[in-house]
């Protein structure tokens, strides 16, 4: 009876879960729509392909992904209840995490100083707003995943915190894909 | 998304392994100076993409093996489909709205198709 | 310094406005009056416990119509301010409104009609019937549903703070369409008001949206799969459905709009390549199924009451499915015929204009299927049946209305006219709001036990009718002879004056209906002995939510019945008439048998243990956070924005890592509780 309503509790968190989600990739299909829509209205200032250093963001792409790889990894030690192991591809996947998230600042600092901001024109907007919108995401990833831990730190590995670690798996998963988009739609044809 | 079913680390590495040879392919073909037609070339970073975003679905969130009713499944099915609704119709109208309004964009019709 | 504490916020931004002190005046009237009647009657521990921080939808769902009908008496006033100045303000006069105070009350009046009392009526509905007709003790996530609805209420009251802390209500219209919307055209406060009060009841919405999609697709009763669903359960699944796709849309635009306010951006601005159509395109991505939203559960309404008063089977009951499932769909694509005369082209605009047509189609199925229904049925006239038929007859007129608006050539005459505005107010109030009231009087006995009183409410519904027909039938000739919509002032050339003081007749009506219904309640409580409801099935029903007491206990049902049947509960009483050889007949001709019948039954049920969700603040603690975090972002009170979205997000961390929210009911609380 207690096993078959945590299934079931779970059963709807997932659920639940995903369909957030869905909602979440409406809400980056809709600023991927004004990106694609405002992309040539540079009014004067450079463009993407003036902008864009395609060997810097792929590298980006590249960490990204494997912090998706050792989420992924880690997810399934969390469901052997393997501690040790959990937290070395978790706190793996964090600090691939943090280094994204630098060289996305860093690169926003570099526009900033050369006098690109979002004021400038609309395309910058966008562009700011689209990929800001992805790191806010990554962001409150790596906050949700120290919270977690310190969770775990007090109660242990319960059935709860597994659900927790699980989701955030997916919620990272989910990031990536996002940021293959940005990677394809604002970068790859930016440099067409 | 399943938790019933064993996923081994097999299918993570697969995966991950995929996804890099989609990125880098995907890259290469932009820096190198391919010959390709810009309209070509949009088109293969697309479809590159979208088979990226079908192997992390199935490789990474095993979308695959959910069982029935697959609502996860579904729901990403119709959220695809109102992504496309919005993007796509976004760009047409838009694309339409400047083509009609704008006496710049007009020019540059005029300049590239040699008159109306 | 005075400027990083206090923002824009200066004594100049205080009340001086006659309404807005007015406003002021009678707020703070309202609000000591309320709490002295809560200290004197010793009511503030109940009203926190009982109410406030309830995790019952049910609960939930009465706060939400309490809430929506204060809004509509709010809405309604403006509507009335609106007609009031139309009437008298022609030629010489101008009225008593100051076209800037007119610009005001119109958007007010579409926004608070929209967000605050269509939507917050529809989820109150579909929080208390949902999950009772679909069997369940619960939402999926009890804690978004009150984190949901308490956002909804910030959202309300932030918009209103304009009455008391000081500057204006937006004047850009409903939609704050760009480039009005932007600070070059619109520096005031009134567009940030509208902003953040949105985002945050939108975020409410959202949240409410993706609770009922889980709560219906995974906690219905055993053996209800989705063909064997209610109607309106099906149509709330679709309107869930489009909310979660669609309001993310909203979310976003309104955030781009925000940050061309806040930081000086350019996505809609007229210059530095922003590009306002693209506001346009987007807000009516989301606008357009938002009407959908708003009139998809309405339909599920009367598909129950038709159904129940004709005492038959919906008719066709898998062809009304896929007539709701293909609304949901088609809504998606038909937001163009928003603004054919933007100039999108032939092209466009004939895509647009034939898919709208289309969604004219499963809507002509439904109304069909009603009509079938009712033939040969056994009908009773009861009021609930009365919205109905008035529902039938103002729906397909402006239906008609709409189709003809649909063609692009007629829409480039008829855009923003009058003939537009009485086309929407049709389907609105036809469709929704009688929906609405249709509802309300159906499930009210459910709801508190008693019936309300069918005389007075056979005459509200009259008054509504006719009222709406004298203010709306002069709107379509209105806008046939050229009068455009959010007209302040007109030549008494026109000779549109009398027209218009019919229209402003037809709401006096109106006004006079809104309040026999409050009469009709005042009324029905005072006899609440009279049309008492002993068993919980006062409509001789067929669906699930009758087949528990009236008003149902906390946890809805002892035992979770076994569904058989899309006419679930009429299934049960069939097998058990049939043991007493009773026909269908004699099931509708003596009720009384019948539920004596399942009361016996009753008696000799096993419980088991219940799992519930415990009450929490954390909803109420969450959005109290948020709308100040919303108020000090409108008044760029930067310091307090910060700390309360650290609050905000501190509240939902707490919450999130708390294990024990649910406590238990043993089997044997259970059979003390269902015996007394």
């Amino acid at each position: 009876m207690k096993e078959e309503l945590q299934q079931k509790n779970n059963d709807k968190t997932f659920f639940g879960f995903w369909v957030y989600l869905m909602t979440d990739l409406l809400m980056f299909a809709a600023l991927f729509a004004t990106y694609a829509v405002l992309r040539n209205n540079t009014f004067g200032a450079p463009s993407g392909k003036e902008l864009f250093s395609l060997p810097y963001v792929l590298i980006e792409t590249l960490i990204l992904l494997t912090s998706s790889f050792t989420v992924g990894i880690g997810t399934i030690y969390a469901r052997a209840k393997d501690v040790v192991k959990t937290s070395i591809f978790f706190g793996a996947t964090f600090i691939l995490g943090v280094v994204f998230l630098w060289m996305e600042v860093a690169e926003f600092a570099h526009l900033f100083a050369e006098g690109n901001t979002p004021q400038r024109s609309a395309f910058l907007s966008s562009y700011f707003t689209l990929v800001g919108t992805h790191g806010l995401h990554i962001t409150s990833g790596l906050l949700w995943m120290v919270l977690i831990f310190i969770f775990i730190l007090k109660r242990g590995m319960s059935d709860s915190s597994i659900r927790k670690l699980t989701l955030l798996g997916i919620f990272w998963h989910f990031l990536d894909i996002v940021w293959i988009f940005i990677f394809t739609i604002v970068y790859l044809l930016g440099a067409i | 998304m399943n938790e019933n079913k064993k996923i081994k680390i097999s299918t993570y590495v697969l995966g991950f392994l995929m996804s890099v040879i989609l990125t880098l392919l995907a890259y290469f073909l932009a820096v190198t100076k391919t010959s390709f037609d810009s309209f070509i070339l949009i088109v293969i970073f697309m479809v590159l993409a979208l088979i990226q975003l079908i192997v992390q679905l199935v490789f990474f969130l095993h979308m695959a093996n959910e069982s029935r009713p697959r609502w996860n499944l579904l729901f990403f099915m119709t959220t695809l489909g109102g992504i496309l609704i919005l993007i796509v119709g976004s760009i047409w109208i838009m694309y339409h709205l400047n083509y009609n309004m704008t006496p710049q964009q007009i020019n540059n019709y005029v300049e590239s198709q040699d008159g109306f | 310094m005075e400027n990083f504490i206090f923002g824009k916020l200066t004594w100049e931004a205080l009340p001086h406005l006659w309404f807005t002190i007015a406003g002021t005046v009678s707020m703070t009237i309202m609000g000591i009056g309320a709490v002295a009647a809560l200290t004197y009657y010793k009511k503030w521990k109940w009203l926190w416990k009982e109410w406030l921080t309830s995790c019952d939808p049910k609960k939930i769902g009465i706060m939400y119509i309490i809430f929506a009908s204060l809004m509509l008496f709010r809405g309604a006033l403006d509507a009335f301010m609106i007609w009031a100045q139309q009437s008298i303000s022609v030629g010489a006069s101008h009225g008593y409104l100051s076209a800037d105070h007119f610009q005001q009350i119109f958007t007010a009046h579409g926004d608070i009609m929209v967000f605050f009392v269509t939507m917050g009526f529809l989820f109150g509905l579909i929080n208390f019937i949902v999950p009772l007709q679909i069997g369940a003790r619960d939402l999926a996530f009890p804690f978004l549903n009150t984190l949901g609805f308490w956002l909804y209420v910030a959202g309300a009251i932030l918009i209103n703070m304009f009455f008391v802390v000081g500057g204006d209500f937006a004047a850009a219209g409903w939609l704050s369409i760009a480039p009005l919307s932007e600070l070059q055209f619109n520096p005031g406060i009134g567009v940030d008001y509208w902003i953040w009060s949105l985002q945050i009841s939108g975020l409410g919405t959202l949240l409410g949206g993706i609770n009922f999609v889980v709560t219906i697709l995974k906690l219905r009763a055993p053996g209800m799969s989705l063909m064997k669903m209610p109607l309106f359960v099906w149509t709330s699944l679709c309107s869930m459905v489009l909310v979660i796709t669609i309001f993310p849309i909203l979310t976003v635009t309104i955030a781009l709009l925000n940050l061309d306010r806040l930081f000086g951006m350019h996505f809609f601005t007229s210059g530095f390549g922003g590009n306002p159509m693209m506001y346009t395109n987007l807000i009516w991505t989301w606008g357009h199924p938002e009407v959908y939203v708003l009139i998809l559960p309405a339909f599920g309404v009367y598909s129950e009451i038709v159904s129940n008063f004709s005492h038959k089977r919906l008719f066709s009951y898998t062809s009304n499915v896929m007539a709701a499932i293909a609304i949901t769909l088609m809504s998606l694509l038909v937001w163009l015929h928003h603004f054919f005369t933007m100039g999108a082209g032939a092209d466009v605009n004939s895509f647009f204009g034939i898919m709208t047509m289309f969604i004219a189609v499963p809507t002509g199925v439904q109304i069909f299927n009603w009509a079938t229904t009712m033939f040969r049925g056994k009908i009773t006239f009861d009021s609930p049946l009365y919205w109905f038929l008035g529902f039938v007859s103002t729906f397909t007129f402006g239906g008609m209305a709409g189709v003809l608006l649909s063609v692009p050539p007629a829409d480039f005459q008829l855009h923003n006219s009058l003939f537009l505005v009485a086309h929407f107010h049709t389907m609105i109030i036809g469709g929704a709001l009688f929906g609405i009231f249709a509802g309300l009087t159906y499930w009210f006995p459910k709801v508190t036990g008693f019936k309300l009183d069918e005389k007075l409410g056979k005459y509200s519904f009259w008054l509504w009718l006719i009222g709406f027909f004298v203010s709306f039938t002069p709107l379509y000739i209105l806008g046939f002879m050229g009068a455009t919509r959010r007209l302040d002032h007109y030549s008494a050339s026109t000779g549109w004056q009398p027209l218009f003081i019919t229209a402003f007749i037809g709401i006096c009506i109106i006004g006079v209906g809104t309040a026999v219904q409050v009469y009709q309640i005042i009324v029905s409580i005072k006899n609440r002995k009279k049309n008492h409801d002993t068993t919980g099935d006062p409509w001789n029903g067929r669906t699930l939510e009758w087949a528990t007491a009236s008003p149902p206990p906390f946890y809805n049902f002892a035992v979770i019945p076994n569904v058989k049947d899309s006419d679930a509960f009429w299934d049960m009483k069939k097998s058990l008439a049939k043991d007493a050889s009773m026909s269908d007949m004699d099931m509708i001709t003596n009720p009384e048998k019948v539920s004596q019948l399942l009361a016996e039954k009753r008696k000799n049920q096993k419980y088991e243990e219940i799992t519930l969700p415990k009450n929490t603040p954390m909803g109420i603690y969450l959005s109290l956070f948020v709308f100040v975090v919303g108020f000090a972002m409108v008044w760029h009170i930067f310091w307090l924005a910060v700390i309360c979205l650290v609050g905000a997000i501190a509240c939902f961390i707490i919450r999130a890592f708390d294990d024990e929210t649910e406590y238990e009911l043993s089997a044997e609380e259970v059979k003390k509780l269902e015996e007394k």
